[in-house]
This record gives C-alpha cells, sequence and structure tokens, in this order.
C-alpha cells in the first residue's frame, strides 16, 4: 500500500529509472501532488484540525500564558489556601495557596516538555533498533527482536517503578525512563516496514547504482519510513503524559519544586472528601484533553498519509 | 502446524530467559548492589564485604547469572526483607486477589467490549458510531487513578452507594463475601480495558464485513441479526484471542495502581510498598512472573488462535 507514495518520493532513483520511462519532469510533480494531497486530506479531516486544536491551546497556554496571567508560583501563601473559584483566582487555589490556573500553566510546561522528550528518545532509539534488525536480517534481527520482546513482556509501569525506586527521580532521570520502556513498539513497526522496504526495487536499483549500503538505508530507507515514526511519536507522547501521571501519583515522580499535571492530581485527590472539586478536576481534564489531542492527530495524521483511504 | 508450534514455543523460552536477564541485570544496576539494599545506607565495608562473600556477590556475573537461574529453577525467588517472608509465599498469598479483581475485569470488557464494537463496524460513520468512538477516545485518555478517584467521589461521597474500599482480608473469599466492594475497582479496570478491546473489535468487524462471505449471506437475503451472529461473530473474535496476550502487561499495570486507590489487598498494593521501601527482591521477583506469565499468556493465545482460526493453521 505504501508502495506508490514510497516510489514517488524518491526521486533520485525514479530519475535515474525515468530516463528511459518518459519526461523527467514526472517524478517531482507527482512528489508535489503527494505532498497536496496529504496535507489537503489532512486539512479536510475535521478530527485532526480537533486534535491540532487542542495542542495549540495547551501548548499557548503553558508557555505562553505565564506572560499574560501572572502569578505567584514560587512563594507559598499560607492567607490564601483552598479558596473557592473567583474573580481573583480563576479557578481558586490550592492547599498551599498557589492559585490554580498559574499552578496548571507551570504543570502544563513541564508535562508537555517531559511527554515530548521522552517521545523524541524514545522514536530516536525505536527507529535506530528497527532499521538496524530491519536491514540486517539474519541472526541479528532475531537477537535484537527477541530483546523488545523481552522488555515488552514486562508491564511498563512495573519498569518504571522499578527503576524510579533504583535511580533519583529528577526531571532528566524520568525522561530517560519513560523513554526506555516506551520505544519498543516503533522498534517492531520499524523493523516490519524496513524488512518490506528492502524487497523494493528502487533499493535495489539503488545498490545496483553504486550506492554504498549506508547511503541506501539512510537516503533511500528511511525517508519512507517518516510516516510511522511521526504517528508512532504522537502516541508515545501520549503515553507518556500518562506514565508521567502515575508515576507522580504514586509518589516517584519528580521532586519539588518541579510539578506536573500527575502531581497537581494526586495532591487534590487527597481532598476528595473536601468538596474542593477545583483541585480535582482542571489537572485531570487538561491530562485528558492533552492525550485526546495527541491520539487524534496521530489518527488523523495516519488517515493522511494512507494512500487506501483517499480514494484512488 | 507441529512447525509453527515448536517454533512458537522454542521462542517462547529464549524470551523467558531473556526476562530472567534483564531482572537480574537490574538487580545488579542497584546502587551498591543487593548487599546495600538489603542491609540498608548504614552498612560498614566489612559488612557489606562479608554479606557479598556469603552469598556468592563475589563471583564473576556469569556464575551469579547461573546460581540465580538454579534458584529459579528450584523455586527460589529470593526474600522479602520488609515483610520478612519469602518473596513465593507473598506471591501465593496475594497473586489470587489480583487475578480474581484482572480475571473480573475482562470478562466485563469482554461482555461490554464486543458488542459496542460489532454496533459501532455496523453502524460505521453514524452519529452512534462518533459517540462511542468519542467515548472511548475520553476513556482511553484518562489516568487510570484519576478515574477511580471519579468513581469514589460519584458512588461513594455524593451518592453513597458502594464503598471507596475494596474488599479487605486476606484472602480471596474475602473478597467473594463483598461483592459491593468489588464494583467501583473492577469497573476502574473494566472502563479502561474496555476502550482499548472495544477500538480493535470495531477494526476487526469492518475488516470482516468487507469479506466476500457476508455479501453472500446478504445477498441470500440473511435478516441482521443472524447475519452478525452466525457470520460476523466468529470472524471478528477470533482475532480478540491474541488481545489478551498483548494487553496483560498494561492491565497489570492498571491494577497496581487500581489496588491503590481502593486499598485492595492483592499483589499490586504490596508491590507499591515494595517500590516505596526498596524492597527489590520483591519487586524483582514481581517483575519476573508477570513477564513469564506474559510470554506464555502470548504463547497460549497464538496457539489458541490457530485452533480457533482454521485459515492461520498452515500460514
Amino acid at each position: 500500500m505504501l508502495n506508490l507514495t514510497s516510489a514517488a518520493k524518491q526521486p533520485d532513483v525514479l530519475d535515474a529509472l525515468l530516463v528511459v520511462e518518459g519526461p523527467a519532469s514526472g517524478p517531482i510533480a507527482a512528489v508535489e501532488r503527494e505532498k497536496w494531497l496529504s496535507l489537503k486530506s489532512y486539512l479536510h479531516n475535521p478530527v485532526g484540525l480537533i486534535g491540532a486544536g487542542i495542542l495549540l491551546f495547551m501548548a499557548l497556554f503553558s508557555f505562553v500564558g505565564p506572560l499574560i496571567y501572572h502569578t505567584n508560583q514560587v512563594a507559598t501563601n499560607l492567607t490564601a489556601v483552598a479558596l473557592a473559584p473567583s474573580a481573583k483566582h480563576l479557578l481558586g487555589t490550592d492547599e498551599s495557596g498557589y492559585d490554580v490556573v498559574g499552578r496548571l500553566m507551570l504543570g502544563g510546561r513541564s508535562t508537555l516538555e517531559v511527554g515530548f522528550a521522552a517521545a523524541l528518545i524514545a522514536s530516536t532509539l525505536g527507529t535506530a533498533w528497527g532499521a538496524i534488525a530491519g536491514f540486517s536480517g539474519g541472526w541479528v534481527d532475531t537477537v535484537m527482536m527477541r530483546v523488545v520482546d523481552a522488555i515488552l513482556a514486562i508491564p511498563p509501569l512495573l519498569l518504571i517503578l522499578v527503576a524510579a525506586s533504583i535511580f533519583v527521580p529528577t526531571v532528566p532521570v524520568i525522561i530517560a525512563i519513560i523513554a526506555v520502556v516506551s520505544w519498543l513498539i516503533t522498534a517492531r513497526l520499524v523493523r516490519g516496514e524496513c524488512l518490506s522496504l528492502r524487497e523494493r526495487e528502487y533499493m535495489a536499483a539503488a545498490t545496483v547504482g553504486g550506492a554504498t549500503k549506508r547511503r541506501v538505508i539512510v537516503r533511500h530507507g528511511l525517508p519512507n519510513l517518516i510516516d510511522i515514526i511521526v504517528v508512532q511519536t504522537t502516541i508515545e507522547m501520549a503515553n507518556a503524559v500518562l506514565l508521567l501521571a502515575a508515576l507522580s501519583f504514586l509518589g516517584l515522580g519528580p521532586p519539588l519544586p518541579s510539578t506536573n499535571w500527575g502531581d497537581m492530581l494526586s495532591q487534590g485527590l487527597t481532598f476528595i472528601y473536601d468538596g474542593y472539586w477545583w483541585l480535582i478536576y482542571p489537572a485531570g481534564i487538561a491530562i485528558v484533553l492533552t492525550v485526546v489531542g495527541l491520539n487524534l492527530v496521530g489518527d488523523a495524521i495516519r488517515d493522511a498519509l494512507d494512500i487506501r483511504l483517499r480514494g484512488r | 502446524m507441529i512447525g509453527f508450534t515448536v517454533r512458537r514455543v522454542i521462542q517462547s523460552i529464549v524470551v523467558v530467559f531473556g526476562v530472567t536477564l534483564i531482572v537480574f541485570l537490574l538487580i545488579h544496576m542497584l546502587p551498591g548492589g543487593p548487599a546495600r539494599a538489603l542491609l540498608g545506607d548504614n552498612a560498614k565495608p566489612r559488612q557489606i564485604r562479608y554479606f557479598n562473600i556469603e552469598n556468592g556477590y563475589n563471583k564473576p556475573v556469569f556464575v551469579q547469572y547461573w546460581r540465580y537461574l538454579d534458584g529459579l529453577f528450584h523455586g527460589n525467588l529470593g526474600f522479602s526483607y520488609t515483610y520478612n517472608q519469602s518473596v513465593v509465599s507473598l506471591l501465593e498469598q496475594n497473586i489470587p486477589k489480583t487475578a480474581y479483581l484482572v480475571g473480573l475485569s475482562y470478562v466485563f470488557t469482554v461482555l461490554i467490549a464486543v458488542p459496542v464494537g460489532i454496533v459501532q463496524a455496523v453502524r460505521a460513520n453514524t452519529a452512534v458510531d462518533h459517540a462511542l468512538t468519542g467515548a472511548g477516545f475520553v476513556a482511553y485518555s484518562m489516568p487510570t487513578f484519576w478515574l477511580s478517584t471519579l468513581l469514589i467521589l460519584w458512588f461513594s461521597v455524593s451518592l453513597k452507594i458502594f464503598p471507596s474500599e475494596g474488599p479487605q482480608g486476606a484472602s480471596v473469599s474475602a473478597a467473594l463475601h463483598d461483592p459491593r466492594a468489588m464494583v467501583l475497582p473492577v469497573l476502574s479496570l473494566t472502563v479502561v480495558s474496555v476502550a482499548m478491546f472495544s477500538r480493535f473489535v470495531r477494526s476487526s468487524a469492518t475488516t470482516a464485513l468487507t469479506q466476500d462471505y457476508i455479501r453472500s449471506a446478504r445477498g441470500k437475503g440473511i435478516s441482521p441479526y443472524r447475519l452478525i451472529r452466525k457470520h460476523l461473530l466468529r470472524n471478528t473474535l477470533s482475532p480478540m484471542v491474541t488481545l489478551f496476550g498483548v494487553s496483560l502487561p498494561f492491565v497489570i499495570g492498571g491494577a497496581i495502581v487500581v489496588e491503590e486507590v481502593f486499598n485492595y489487598p492483592g499483589m499490586g498494593l504490596v508491590l507499591w510498598r515494595a517500590a516505596t521501601s526498596h524492597d527489590y527482591p520483591l519487586l524483582m521477583g514481581f517483575t519476573l512472573v508477570v513477564g513469564v506469565a506474559t510470554v506464555l499468556g502470548n504463547l497460549i493465545a497464538d496457539l489458541l488462535y490457530t485452533v480457533v482460526d482454521p485459515r492461520v493453521r498452515h500460514a
């Protein structure tokens, strides 16, 4: 199914082949059309637009928000503890007197940063692992994939619990831990795709044309994996946000003064019998919205790139 | 068929060894090694050296790994020093309760996810489908602990219908005698799994609906009910068998959180205490058991799949 897209995205190889077959302008136009089609079908998909809108809002809220809505998130204020929402504090204050909206912005920043960094590292690691296994084949592939199977058999939350109790959980350590449990699915998918890429004619054409093995993989192999990698990265980031929240809830997240939505939520949940709803709902809704947004965007990109759904 | 079975079994054995290797390496990544973990931060260098010699930790790593494997084969998973009990006996005590929780939620998951997924596939791209997909998205995106606490907030704090705590007591029979207390823990786990499973059923049923045999059945004028029951259901359900093995690690992860929220005395709660009090032998023992269970689950699911679906038998 990716055959057409993949072939069209390789103008240099196609150029070489098309010398015999037809005008050189063909493949370039095809590439432009492909890109245009992907973008157009993404923009025509309300699901993707909603997801992108949610993510944009969350990013602006967390990173630009503090420039507009000023709050004191450094010093506690014991004269304004657990106040209900009012004009002064739009979502009230928490048990230390911090303004909840300002806290959400601060927590959102670290949540999004941890999620993004972990997903990026996981994707890189997974792609490298899967590509090496897939393009090598043979016993290298077998060994590398059995390693993935073995780690995949252990619940990620359990691995994280063990790791977080071994290492001191600072933010970089948490990012590394989440990344280490998140790269496995990507590795599997990339490896599968590489196995099928290896058999394509244009790969053989590049090899016959005298390209080194490294060039074949980097120039002709990896660009065809971008679709899967982008989709996987959004899904990984969604999972990373959830894992970070679970970790913070279990008391093994990054320590103060760093805060994230999971931290806020697990703090708020101790007031479940006190009726402080503004400490229980906002942070949870922020997590759900972000994760839904990421999953929607991932789905929409997948649909946009999936040639079968384009009705051709 | 025999070839496939043999290959699959050998592969599983290799992966099980991989799991033991990972767990072994994790133990050795502990700061100061097992001695520091067991004797505490105030242990003197001499005590640590004595402990290492006593337990063979001064030997080369592969010898230690061999000894570790040897212990495993004799049913020795180590000793939990916070509970002052062998890890095996702790697992024997607590795994049945977690299995009960997880098992019940699996039953409800299938009972709910299958009809939901099939309705979505049959009414694809209608308002019903979109609403259910949206609900599934939200449920899937919820942190499990938040969902659990919201259920407590709504059903025990506000409505006072169900207790906020899971059934207490050291055995499964305590849980059996208190079904009302099981409702919220099982519900929390089920909501998340239904979101995962129903998506799978929907896409599986959508694929099945495009097949020629469905068109033939429609062509001969079969009623929609019989179409689903006779032709769609089995073809949709057989790929689901493999989902059980794959989903096990995630469901166990959910169970750890749910047990912690509802104070349900199962393996998850024991494990959380082990993590916060740095009880590594216990953590590693349970990690190993879940890992092996998952590998076996995947193996059984794959073999079962060939039984349920004759088409893959010779693939």
